[in-house]
């Protein structure tokens, strides 16, 4: 954990923890919902990891602290050798470090601006360049992501949900981040577009030695994209490792939960099926203990007592927090 | 390109045109109003006397009299003034009114409507409830309480009618700062190192602006006829500006005797603010989404 | 006897545009006890479909077609009364947003107790034990204490269950699902996929699922149609069609999928699925078609044979060749980039 920083990496973040408390009505205790807890990772230049897990499993928060919309609650997080504040806001060097996209094409582009002046806003924003030199960087930059000169005029409505995300890519750029942190970024696409934005994010991050946070929960997009792998359930990183060892070797009764559920075309790919029951539960009551252990078929005594913690994986690189894998039961 | 396009796809504005002249009471309303700012504009043009000048061999005439200088076409009132001449003046000061009222209280109401849409938390409530008392009170009787303090006359009535229609504008701003301000779209400017009054007023505020342009057309016919109601209360525009109201209330005492005095200014008050509404819904069924069908 | 037979429906809607068709001769067979999966992106009219099937168009919509029976019964003739008594009894359908499908006013008890109440006249007593059981046939646990409970108070996937007890209330000969999975997280949504099998195997109804989803498909279906732009282009038993695909699209939509990737660049469909205002002429996919010959642009194709698994094409494939295909020479320059 202390190991000295090596140069490339540009995103570092160590029992990063974000609380909200909720107020319900006037006389009651406001709840505390620990949205994120204990999430600690590495991210090199060039390096794709992804965050993986199902509603409520904390990864928009993660987004929402590495963007610094929001200013983590405990924890450090270290942006390309600064440290984000807990009270401060930050500057604007800093901010303009990570840069992100969002899921809906149709609601991350103002609709009242034009192609030009959403790619422009970031540059006039931050720095001084005078108007031409921002429109030259501007069309520069839609050529990159694929779009025609022609478009710089025209209103996010006149394109379709592909050439909207590609405007979010560009938008991100324009300020040379270092971390693009893409919060589901093909989801809302059709498999077709899906691969020209796959492709077109390959292509970018080998270009400009992007890292990406890449948040999803579509596994086979993640499969093909990733480095390495974060599995979060309820708040907490379940499972991290290479994205070969976690695909291959899933640990966690959670990860190898969601891999089995994921349907796949591959007949020979299906794996043998670990239906969960039961719903997610709530985060304002999270359940004592593990969180996972209510659905969780491998659960015994120690799961609804202690919290497992995230440890190297016995016979593995990979780091699981369970203690069914721990005590080597698995 | 292979492609062969069937059809062109409409630009906005077409596409609001589209909507609003499906509408035809709109459409009569915006001619209407066309015509009557023409007309207020052109005043020298059309009015065929001074609105001041004192006929005093054709007191009370009724329309259609020939008097030595000419037509009479609506007749004259106690003082011998020609009633046509009066009232297309007159347009002059209803628009007038009805542009500063609505500037007035749109600017006013969209400013604060936009912090404590946006800042939310103490300013929000504070601001609020101050608004929410301003709507306790009957419109009237408060701008009546206002001109009283003010002091009667044309300009303190507007401020008046301004102060009352502002809480409309905060609520629907900060309604729509609501809804707007957690898009992924305010977001990606926050990120990308906009500050607050950036997000408000570049990013969220055009976003905002289509029920502000409907609740702002429809009351200036609002501001007409509350100026008018001061008018006719004494309290608006002062003898012998030839103001709708006033002229209305100058005339209250020959309203069994001279039916055209009080008949005409009443009927362009109500086509005014007639032909404002019509304009009004029409623009609502073009800008509300909510109502948009495909 | 098929279930239903539909056969050249067309659905053409009245915009701001001028007209457009977002169903272009499509016709399909529902056999009982089948489950039929219609895939496609958007735009593709998949829903448009089933929609007009169930007469729940807008009504800018204007419908065409040949045939349109469900359980012996033609749906372009019936009145509406008649439709209405068929459509959510014999025909249901449930659909993407279980939180919106559902009345935000009413309980879940409730809700079910009416569908129950207008097609079958059960009086209070059997509706509510014909509601408890449907829940708990549906697995919603501590079902009789759930009657009582709110959409909101719940979680997605049990609104989804609620829907599809509402849908099979009155043991429906045909159930239309529409995106039945797509708003729900994975595990919710193996759940879901696995019930609505279940409960087709048991009650033996016929299931139409309509879906963006490959894999999806391929574990629930057992034949599938694939649309495009409006158009029927392929249509095959579920192996069949994931092993040897017929119609350009197919396959280059399946290559495209990540799981499927044999590089680190994926084979993408260059272009975007044509809308309203840019419609190619001849076969709708030219202008994305890696196999695009002249012929294609100038005359729109006919549907192939069963053996080429109905597909809308000039020149189907067979194990990934064009048939019939005049040689890479004569492949047009295609000129949107990718």
């Amino acid at each position: 954990m202390n190991a000295p920083v090596s140069p490339n990496v540009v995103l570092e973040a160590q029992h990063l923890a974000r609380h909200y408390s909720l107020k319900r009505g006037m006389f009651a205790e406001p709840a505390t919902v620990r949205a994120l807890s204990e999430a600690s990772f590495k991210l090199s230049a060039g390096k794709t990891l992804a965050v993986v897990g199902e509603s409520g499993c904390g990864k928009s928060t993660l987004a929402r602290l590495v963007t610094m919309i929001e200013p983590p609650t405990a924890g450090e997080l270290i942006i390309d050798g600064k440290q984000v504040h807990h009270t401060e806001a930050p500057s604007h060097e800093l901010r303009r470090k990570v840069q992100i996209v969002f899921q809906d094409p149709y609601g991350s582009l103002n609709p009242r601006q034009k192609v030009g002046t959403i790619l422009e806003e970031p540059l006039r924003l931050n720095t001084s360049l005078s108007a031409s030199e921002r429109q030259q960087k501007a069309r520069a930059m839609m050529e990159k992501v694929g779009l025609r000169p022609e478009h710089y005029d025209r209103y996010p409505h006149m394109f379709s949900g592909g050439q909207r995300q590609r405007i979010a890519i560009a938008r991100a750029l324009m300020l040379n981040p270092k971390i693009l942190v893409l919060d589901e970024p093909v989801s809302a696409l059709d498999v077709s577009i899906q691969a020209q934005v796959l492709n077109l994010l390959m292509d970018l991050q080998q270009e400009f030695g992007l890292a990406y946070l890449f948040i999803s929960h579509d596994l086979s997009v993640v499969r093909h994209i990733a480095d390495e792998v974060m599995v979060m359930y309820l708040g907490r990183p379940v499972e991290f490792g290479t994205a070969d060892e976690i695909f291959n070797t899933p640990r966690h009764p959670y990860t190898r939960a969601l891999l089995s559920a994921t349907p796949t075309t591959e007949p020979e790919k299906r794996r043998e099926r670990i239906r969960l029951t039961g719903e997610l539960p709530s985060p304002l009551r999270p359940p004592r203990g593990c969180a996972f252990h209510p659905r969780c078929p491998f659960a015994y005594e120690p799961c609804d007592v202690d919290q497992p913690k995230l440890l190297q994986a016995p016979g593995g690189n990979a780091k699981v927090a369970c203690f069914a894998v721990q005590g080597e039961l698995l | 390109m292979t492609a062969v396009s069937a059809s062109v796809r409409p630009g906005r504005l077409k596409e609001f045109w589209r909507y609003f002249s499906e509408n035809h009471g709109a459409v009569a309303g915006l001619v209407l109003f066309a015509a009557l700012v023409f007309v207020a504009l052109a005043a020298p043009l059309f009015a065929p006397f001074n609105p001041d000048q004192q006929f005093r061999d054709a007191l009370l005439v009724p329309p259609m009299t020939r008097g030595s200088e000419g037509l009479f076409l609506l007749g004259t009132d106690a003082l011998g003034r020609d009633i046509l001449s009066r009232l297309i003046y007159g347009a002059r000061f209803s628009l007038f009114i009805g542009v500063v009222v609505v500037s007035v209280s749109l600017i006013g109401g969209v400013i604060i409507g936009m912090f404590a849409g946006f800042f939310r938390g103490w300013v929000d409530t504070t601001i609020m409830r101050v608004m929410d008392v301003i709507l306790a009170f009957p419109s009237l009787l408060l701008a009546l309480t206002l001109v009283a303090i003010l002091g009667p006359g044309l300009t303190n009535a507007m401020i008046a009618i301004a102060i009352v229609a502002q809480p409309h504008y905060v609520r629907l701003t900060r309604a729509a700062v609501l809804s707007e301000r957690n898009r992924d779209y305010v977001t990606a400017a926050r990120v990308s190192g906009a500050g607050p009054l950036w997000l408000m007023f570049v990013t969220i505020l055009p976003n905002c602006m289509a029920p502000l342009i409907v609740q702002a057309a429809l009351s200036f016919s609002g501001a007409i006829l509350d100026a008018a109601a001061l008018g006719f209360l004494g309290m608006g525009a002062q003898p012998p500006t030839p103001e709708w109201g006033t002229m209305l209330a100058e005339a209250r005492e020959f309203i069994t005797r001279a039916w055209w005095v009080v008949t005409f200014p009443g009927l362009a008050i109500l086509i005014t603010v007639l032909a404002i509404n019509l304009m009004g819904d029409g623009l609502r069924d073009a800008l509300d989404p909510k109502l948009k069908r495909s | 006897m098929p279930i239903l037979e539909i056969s050249n429906l067309s659905v053409d809607f009245r915009t701001v545009g001028g007209q457009f068709r977002a169903v272009d001769g499509v016709s399909m067979t529902v056999e009982p006890g089948e489950i039929v999966s219609i895939v496609g992106e958007s735009g593709s009219g998949k829903s448009v479909s089933m929609l007009a099937l169930m007469g729940l168009l807008p009504w800018t919509a204007t419908i065409t077609a040949d045939k349109m029976m469900f359980d012996g019964k033609d749906l372009l003739t019936i009145p509406a009364r008649e439709r209405r008594r068929i459509v959510g009894k014999d025909l249901a359908m449930i659909f993407q947003e279980p939180m919106s499908s559902l009345n935000p006013c009413y309980t879940v008890g409730w809700q079910i107790g009416e569908v129950l109440k207008v097609h079958l006249g059960l009086d209070k007593r059997a509706r509510r034990d014909r509601t408890v059981e449907l829940l708990e046939l549906v697995g919603i646990p501590s079902a009789a204490e759930r009657l009582d409970t709110y959409p909101h108070q719940m979680s997605g996937g049990m609104n989804q269950r609620v829907m599809i007890a509402m849908a099979i209330a009155c043991n429906p000969k045909l159930l239309i699902a529409d995106e039945p999975t797509t708003a729900l997280d994975v595990t919710i949504q193996a759940q879901i996929l696995d019930l609505l099998a279940k409960l087709q195997r048991e009650t033996g109804m016929a299931l139409v699922l309509i879906t963006h989803d490959m894999g999806v498909v391929a574990e629930t279906a057992n034949r599938v149609s694939v649309q495009y732009a409006g158009q029927k282009v392929e249509e095959q038993p579920v192996s069949e069609l994931f092993a040897d695909p017929h119609h350009p699209y197919t396959a280059a939509l399946l290559s495209a999928l990540p799981e499927r990737a044999t590089t680190r660049r994926l084979p993408s469909i260059p272009g975007v699925v044509p809308g309203q205002y840019d419609r190619p002429s001849g076969c709708l996919f030219s202008p994305r078609c890696a196999f695009v010959t002249e012929r294609c642009v100038e005359k729109a194709p006919v549907t192939q044979g069963q053996a080429a698994g109905y597909a809308l094409c000039h020149y189907p494939l067979n194990q990934g060749k064009p048939v019939g295909h005049p040689g890479p020479a004569a492949i047009l320059d295609r000129r949107l980039s990718a």
